[in-house]
């Protein structure tokens, strides 16, 4: 089965109903296994039992990037190959996106009231998240203006493109921004060198969140497909008895 | 050369549209010095405070001066029917809309740089800080200009999106007023160099110079049908 079989919409349907059931189990097993090992693991020295909010907070900041990066591949298909499965994919990924980076930023938050103890500062990286949320929320907003959801989806393919241009010029610009403004920055923790005790916890709830994603992923491309059929049949009955 | 002088025919058009009345270009400028007036009622008239603002205060009225004018860069000539004229001539569209963005900037771009001298004296600016703004100014606009123009691209295929527009393209300027802020700022205060923040906020012009007339011609092809 190759990626145009996948361009039948009821021949994806049919994909997903059996894929959707095994992917749900995946999830939630993997899921409670990392957050059974989050929940058992030993306390940071320096930042005690709050050292447990990395495990949600790390992923989610993972998938915010990559789920642009999805929305990215999908806007080529919308673009290049006129892909019908792209355009769903791509209107499904962006709420899904900006939910991930909203709880980034609320669990980032939660964890910078004790460690900090300041819910919000202006750091680099802080900043190019929030900047990451507002066009997941622009893009949005593009998707409910436009009635047509094929001229829609191109339009939000240009601005997603033109996004993933930008988003690294935008993260390379506030990090020189910030370390302008504050040399020294107080609020690095640790550093990359994590004991294993965290890690392993933390690689399972990456994987768990990656799973999430594609189940949640696939199960709006389905309502979405189901959404436009319903639509459909309404304007075909509406001419009907119009004639 | 028919390709040239059709574009060359396009920029004087646009040039003098925005130049007569009802055009709309100056408006741009006249906005720029309100916000500017307006920015002591909200901080307070000292003028030392102002001095330090000075760069920031300028460099946001430039960005919504021009943000404002962009909204009509493709809308009067979708309702005219001159865009679908564009769309369907030989000359590519990308390069029309090159020449657009060209226009445009001179008529409301350069406009806020020769403007910049008379605000930097409101904002008690000496002489070297209010070149270095307007120096940065030149150098940014452009930028602006064309990463704005793919907002407006964006706009004019949904028939209302003036709002909208703020809120695609606001974000997609950051790097420019980082940029432009911080270069104005190493020029008046240190201790960063001038040339290095200065050298970056080119790049970025020309970057959307590349990425600005494509991704608007795209939107433009996609989005009328």
């Amino acid at each position: 089965m190759t990626l145009t079989d996948l361009a039948n919409p009821t021949r994806f349907l049919s994909l997903t109903a059996r894929l959707l059931p095994w992917l749900a189990a995946a999830t939630s097993v993997l899921l409670l296994i990392g957050l059974y090992q989050s929940a058992t693991a030993p306390d940071d020295y320096q930042q005690g039992a709050t050292v447990k909010i990395m495990f949600i907070h790390v992923p989610n900041a993972w998938l915010s990037m990559l789920v642009w990066g999805v929305m990215s591949v999908a806007a080529l298909g919308t673009l290049v190959w006129r892909h019908p499965l792209a355009d769903v994919a791509a209107k499904a990924a962006a709420p899904i996106g900006a939910a991930f980076t909203f709880l980034a930023l609320v669990t980032g938050s939660l964890w910078g009231r004790p460690m900090w103890g300041t819910y919000w500062e202006w750091d680099a990286r802080l900043t190019s998240v929030l900047i990451l949320f507002l066009m997941y929320l622009g893009l949005i907003a593009l998707w409910r203006a436009v009635e047509d959801p094929s001229r829609a989806a191109r339009a939000a393919a240009v601005l997603t493109l033109v996004g993933a241009i930008n988003l690294p010029i935008i993260k390379f610009s506030v990090d020189w921004w910030n370390t302008l403004h504050q040399p020294a920055s107080v609020f690095r923790i640790g550093g990359p060198t994590l004991d294993r005790a965290f890690l392993i916890p933390l690689l399972v709830m990456a994987v768990a969140f990656s799973l999430l994603f594609v189940t949640l992923q696939l199960a709006a491309m389905r309502n979405e497909i189901l959404r436009r059929r319903v639509r459909a049949l309404q304007m075909m009955q509406a001419s009907q008895r119009a004639a | 050369m028919p390709r040239v002088t059709a574009l060359a025919a396009l920029i004087r058009r646009d040039l003098r549209i925005a130049l007569r009345v009802g055009g709309g270009a100056l408006i741009g400028v006249l906005f720029f010095l309100t916000v500017v007036v307006l920015m002591p009622f909200a901080v307070g008239p000292d003028l030392a405070l102002l001095t330090r603002l000075g760069p920031a205060i300028l460099w946001l009225g430039a960005l919504l001066a021009s943000l404002l004018t962009l909204d009509r860069l493709f809308t009067a000539d979708h309702e005219d029917g001159s865009l679908d004229l564009m769309l369907m001539s030989r000359t590519p569209l990308e390069l029309a809309c090159a020449a657009k963005a060209l226009a445009h900037w001179l008529a409301a771009g350069l406009p806020l740089v020769v403007a910049t001298p008379v605000l930097g004296l409101l904002l008690n600016l000496d002489a070297a800080s209010t070149s270095a703004v307007a120096l940065t100014l030149l150098a940014g606009t452009p930028a602006l200009t064309l990463t704005g123009m793919i907002g407006a691209a964006l706009a004019v295929t949904m028939h209302r999106g003036g709002l909208l527009l703020a809120v695609l393209v606001l974000p997609l300027s950051i790097p420019v007023l980082i940029f432009g802020v911080a270069a104005s700022e190493a020029a008046i205060a240190g201790p960063m160099g001038f040339g290095t923040p200065f050298s970056i906020l080119c790049a970025l012009s020309l970057i959307s110079l590349v990425i600005g007339p494509f991704a608007a011609a795209a939107c433009l092809r996609h989005g009328l049908d």
